[in-house]
Protein backbone atom coordinates (compact mmCIF):
# COMPACT_ATOMS: atom_id res chain seq x y z
CA UNK A 1 0.00 0.00 0.00
CA UNK A 2 1.29 3.31 -0.91
CA UNK A 3 2.03 5.78 1.79
CA UNK A 4 1.44 9.10 -0.35
CA UNK A 5 -0.79 10.05 -3.69
CA UNK A 6 1.07 9.49 -6.88
CA UNK A 7 0.05 10.52 -9.94
CA UNK A 8 1.21 8.99 -13.49
CA UNK A 9 0.42 9.58 -17.22
CA UNK A 10 -0.60 7.09 -19.53
CA UNK A 11 -1.69 7.93 -22.48
CA UNK A 12 -2.66 11.14 -21.73
CA UNK A 13 -4.25 10.26 -19.00
CA UNK A 14 -3.29 10.49 -15.10
CA UNK A 15 -3.62 7.65 -13.10
CA UNK A 16 -4.09 8.66 -9.31
CA UNK A 17 -3.85 6.63 -6.65
CA UNK A 18 -5.02 7.41 -2.98
CA UNK A 19 -3.50 5.56 0.06
CA UNK A 20 -5.44 4.63 2.99
CA UNK A 21 -6.05 7.20 5.73
CA UNK A 22 -4.87 10.10 3.59
CA UNK A 23 -5.18 13.46 5.68
CA UNK A 24 -7.50 15.87 5.03
CA UNK A 25 -4.51 18.41 3.67
CA UNK A 26 -3.07 15.93 1.81
CA UNK A 27 -6.61 15.29 -0.23
CA UNK A 28 -7.53 18.89 -0.71
CA UNK A 29 -3.57 19.66 -2.10
CA UNK A 30 -4.69 17.09 -4.65
CA UNK A 31 -7.13 19.45 -6.52
CA UNK A 32 -4.69 22.09 -6.90
CA UNK A 33 -1.63 19.42 -7.64
CA UNK A 34 -3.90 17.55 -10.22
CA UNK A 35 -5.42 20.72 -11.84
CA UNK A 36 -1.75 21.60 -12.48
CA UNK A 37 -0.71 18.21 -13.59
CA UNK A 38 -4.03 17.87 -16.25
CA UNK A 39 -2.57 21.40 -17.78
CA UNK A 40 0.91 21.04 -17.42
CA UNK A 41 0.29 17.44 -19.39
CA UNK A 42 -2.76 18.06 -21.37
CA UNK A 43 -4.26 15.21 -19.93
CA UNK A 44 -8.04 14.32 -21.75
CA UNK A 45 -8.49 11.96 -18.62
CA UNK A 46 -8.10 11.30 -15.11
CA UNK A 47 -8.32 8.07 -13.03
CA UNK A 48 -8.62 7.92 -9.70
CA UNK A 49 -8.07 4.64 -7.91
CA UNK A 50 -9.37 4.56 -4.30
CA UNK A 51 -9.43 0.75 -3.83
CA UNK A 52 -7.15 1.33 -0.71
CA UNK A 53 -9.45 3.55 0.78
CA UNK A 54 -11.31 1.74 3.64
CA UNK A 55 -14.12 4.28 3.66
CA UNK A 56 -14.89 7.13 2.23
CA UNK A 57 -16.97 10.14 4.43
CA UNK A 58 -18.95 13.19 3.25
CA UNK A 59 -15.63 15.19 3.13
CA UNK A 60 -13.84 12.70 0.92
CA UNK A 61 -16.35 12.36 -1.29
CA UNK A 62 -17.13 16.18 -1.39
CA UNK A 63 -13.40 16.63 -2.51
CA UNK A 64 -14.03 13.82 -4.78
CA UNK A 65 -16.65 15.51 -6.31
CA UNK A 66 -14.62 19.08 -6.71
CA UNK A 67 -12.09 17.18 -8.26
CA UNK A 68 -14.35 15.69 -11.24
CA UNK A 69 -15.92 19.33 -11.61
CA UNK A 70 -12.48 20.73 -12.08
CA UNK A 71 -11.18 18.12 -14.11
CA UNK A 72 -14.23 18.72 -16.35
CA UNK A 73 -13.72 22.42 -16.32
CA UNK A 74 -10.05 21.90 -17.60
CA UNK A 75 -11.37 18.90 -20.44
CA UNK A 76 -10.49 16.49 -18.77
CA UNK A 77 -12.94 13.29 -18.04
CA UNK A 78 -12.72 11.66 -14.31
CA UNK A 79 -13.15 8.43 -13.26
CA UNK A 80 -13.38 6.97 -10.14
CA UNK A 81 -12.64 3.10 -9.80
CA UNK A 82 -11.79 0.36 -7.75
CA UNK A 83 -14.62 1.61 -4.97
CA UNK A 84 -15.36 -1.07 -2.16
CA UNK A 85 -18.68 -2.79 -2.36
CA UNK A 86 -19.13 -1.88 1.25
CA UNK A 87 -17.95 1.81 1.00
CA UNK A 88 -20.44 2.37 -1.44
CA UNK A 89 -23.27 1.00 -0.13
CA UNK A 90 -22.63 3.56 2.75
CA UNK A 91 -22.20 6.86 0.31
CA UNK A 92 -26.10 5.32 -0.64
CA UNK A 93 -27.05 5.68 2.62
CA UNK A 94 -25.13 8.91 3.32
CA UNK A 95 -27.43 10.14 0.46
CA UNK A 96 -24.08 11.03 -1.31
CA UNK A 97 -24.19 10.43 -4.82
CA UNK A 98 -20.87 11.87 -6.10
CA UNK A 99 -22.29 13.99 -8.69
CA UNK A 100 -20.06 14.91 -11.72
CA UNK A 101 -18.17 11.78 -11.20
CA UNK A 102 -18.26 8.55 -13.25
CA UNK A 103 -17.34 5.63 -11.15
CA UNK A 104 -15.65 2.25 -13.26
CA UNK A 105 -15.03 -1.06 -11.25
CA UNK A 106 -11.29 -0.79 -12.69
CA UNK A 107 -9.09 0.77 -14.14
CA UNK A 108 -9.11 -1.51 -17.07
CA UNK A 109 -12.88 -0.63 -17.67
CA UNK A 110 -12.05 3.26 -17.23
CA UNK A 111 -9.30 3.40 -19.92
CA UNK A 112 -11.39 1.14 -22.12
CA UNK A 113 -14.16 3.70 -22.01
CA UNK A 114 -12.15 6.58 -22.12
CA UNK A 115 -10.55 5.43 -25.74
CA UNK A 116 -13.28 4.20 -27.19
CA UNK A 117 -14.28 7.98 -26.73
CA UNK A 118 -10.78 9.06 -28.40
CA UNK A 119 -9.79 10.18 -24.76
CA UNK A 120 -6.89 8.18 -24.35
CA UNK B 1 -3.35 7.30 22.91
CA UNK B 2 -3.66 5.81 26.24
CA UNK B 3 -5.32 2.22 27.17
CA UNK B 4 -7.46 2.25 30.14
CA UNK B 5 -8.11 -0.05 32.86
CA UNK B 6 -10.09 -2.97 31.40
CA UNK B 7 -8.07 -2.80 27.94
CA UNK B 8 -11.16 -3.10 26.05
CA UNK B 9 -11.16 0.50 26.36
CA UNK B 10 -9.06 3.46 24.04
CA UNK B 11 -9.41 6.80 24.46
CA UNK B 12 -7.58 9.24 21.58
CA UNK B 13 -6.83 12.60 21.90
CA UNK B 14 -8.59 14.70 19.38
CA UNK B 15 -6.46 17.74 18.20
CA UNK B 16 -5.85 17.92 14.46
CA UNK B 17 -6.12 15.85 11.33
CA UNK B 18 -3.76 13.39 11.85
CA UNK B 19 -5.94 12.27 14.94
CA UNK B 20 -9.29 12.27 12.98
CA UNK B 21 -7.19 9.40 11.35
CA UNK B 22 -6.16 7.24 14.22
CA UNK B 23 -9.47 7.68 15.64
CA UNK B 24 -10.07 5.54 12.32
CA UNK B 25 -7.90 3.34 12.56
CA UNK B 26 -8.29 2.46 16.24
CA UNK B 27 -12.19 1.89 15.76
CA UNK B 28 -11.17 -0.40 12.76
CA UNK B 29 -9.06 -1.82 15.49
CA UNK B 30 -12.04 -2.80 17.90
CA UNK B 31 -14.16 -3.57 14.74
CA UNK B 32 -11.88 -6.41 13.97
CA UNK B 33 -11.45 -7.54 17.60
CA UNK B 34 -15.35 -8.02 17.38
CA UNK B 35 -15.05 -9.77 13.77
CA UNK B 36 -17.51 -6.93 12.64
CA UNK B 37 -18.67 -8.01 8.68
CA UNK B 38 -17.39 -5.54 6.32
CA UNK B 39 -20.44 -3.50 5.86
CA UNK B 40 -21.29 -3.16 9.37
CA UNK B 41 -17.48 -2.11 10.06
CA UNK B 42 -17.45 0.09 7.19
CA UNK B 43 -20.76 1.93 8.42
CA UNK B 44 -19.41 2.88 12.05
CA UNK B 45 -15.79 3.86 10.77
CA UNK B 46 -17.26 6.48 8.78
CA UNK B 47 -19.99 7.15 10.85
CA UNK B 48 -17.21 7.95 13.92
CA UNK B 49 -15.02 9.96 11.07
CA UNK B 50 -17.64 12.04 10.39
CA UNK B 51 -18.02 12.70 14.65
CA UNK B 52 -14.21 13.35 15.10
CA UNK B 53 -14.05 15.66 12.37
CA UNK B 54 -16.45 17.87 13.53
CA UNK B 55 -14.88 17.89 16.85
CA UNK B 56 -11.31 18.80 15.19
CA UNK B 57 -12.52 21.22 12.79
CA UNK B 58 -15.41 23.18 15.08
CA UNK B 59 -15.49 21.77 18.25
CA UNK B 60 -11.86 22.86 19.64
CA UNK B 61 -10.90 19.54 19.58
CA UNK B 62 -11.90 16.71 22.33
CA UNK B 63 -11.45 13.06 22.95
CA UNK B 64 -13.13 9.91 21.68
CA UNK B 65 -13.11 6.89 23.85
CA UNK B 66 -13.62 3.42 21.98
CA UNK B 67 -15.11 0.65 24.13
CA UNK B 68 -16.19 -2.90 23.24
CA UNK B 69 -18.35 -5.37 24.83
CA UNK B 70 -16.88 -8.92 23.37
CA UNK B 71 -20.22 -10.57 24.83
CA UNK B 72 -22.50 -9.03 22.54
CA UNK B 73 -20.54 -7.79 20.09
CA UNK B 74 -21.03 -4.11 20.32
CA UNK B 75 -19.20 -0.65 19.63
CA UNK B 76 -19.71 2.01 21.61
CA UNK B 77 -17.86 5.45 20.96
CA UNK B 78 -18.56 8.84 23.10
CA UNK B 79 -16.59 11.59 21.34
CA UNK B 80 -16.92 15.14 23.42
CA UNK B 81 -15.54 18.43 22.34
CA UNK B 82 -14.82 21.73 23.72
CA UNK B 83 -16.05 24.09 21.33
CA UNK B 84 -19.23 26.54 22.05
CA UNK B 85 -21.55 23.63 21.24
CA UNK B 86 -24.97 23.57 18.88
CA UNK B 87 -27.64 25.86 19.66
CA UNK B 88 -30.08 24.37 17.46
CA UNK B 89 -29.48 20.54 17.34
CA UNK B 90 -32.54 19.61 15.75
CA UNK B 91 -31.60 22.23 12.90
CA UNK B 92 -27.73 20.79 12.92
CA UNK B 93 -28.81 17.21 12.55
CA UNK B 94 -30.30 17.78 9.06
CA UNK B 95 -28.94 17.03 5.85
CA UNK B 96 -27.78 20.50 4.34
CA UNK B 97 -26.55 21.68 7.72
CA UNK B 98 -23.16 22.42 5.99
CA UNK B 99 -19.70 23.40 7.66
CA UNK B 100 -18.17 24.21 4.38
CA UNK B 101 -16.23 21.37 4.33
CA UNK B 102 -19.14 18.48 4.07
CA UNK B 103 -21.62 17.94 2.07
CA UNK B 104 -23.79 19.03 4.54
CA UNK B 105 -24.62 15.61 5.55
CA UNK B 106 -22.28 14.59 8.67
CA UNK B 107 -24.17 14.29 11.80
CA UNK B 108 -27.43 13.24 10.45
CA UNK B 109 -25.70 10.67 8.35
CA UNK B 110 -23.65 9.21 11.32
CA UNK B 111 -26.69 9.19 13.07
CA UNK B 112 -28.14 6.75 10.21
CA UNK B 113 -25.57 4.81 10.16
CA UNK B 114 -25.40 3.60 13.72
CA UNK B 115 -28.07 1.45 15.64
CA UNK B 116 -28.19 4.33 18.14
CA UNK B 117 -26.74 8.19 18.91
CA UNK B 118 -27.12 10.86 21.22
CA UNK B 119 -26.02 14.53 20.82
CA UNK B 120 -25.76 16.88 23.29
CA UNK B 121 -24.61 20.32 24.74
CA UNK B 122 -22.30 19.50 27.89
CA UNK B 123 -23.16 21.76 30.52
CA UNK B 124 -19.70 22.58 30.89
CA UNK B 125 -19.51 23.70 27.36
CA UNK B 126 -19.18 21.82 23.95
CA UNK B 127 -20.75 18.74 22.54
CA UNK B 128 -20.73 15.10 23.66
CA UNK B 129 -22.22 12.89 21.35
CA UNK B 130 -22.55 8.89 22.21
CA UNK B 131 -22.94 6.08 19.50
CA UNK B 132 -23.21 2.24 19.52
CA UNK B 133 -23.79 -0.43 16.95
CA UNK B 134 -24.23 -4.41 16.81
CA UNK B 135 -21.75 -5.76 14.88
Amino acid sequence: MADTISIYLVEQVLLVTIPDNITDTEIVDLLENLSERIVGEAARGVVIDIASLEIVDTFVGRVLAQLSSVAGMLGARTYVVGMRPAVAMTLVELDMDLPGCRMALSLTQALRELRRDGLA
Amino acid sequence: MTERGSGASVVVALRDEHDIALARREVAKACDRLKAGALRKVRFITAVSEIVRNAVDHGGGGQIEIDVDQANKMITVRCTDTGPGIPDMDLAMKDGYSSARSMGKGLGGAKRLVDRFRIENRPEGGIEIWMSSRL
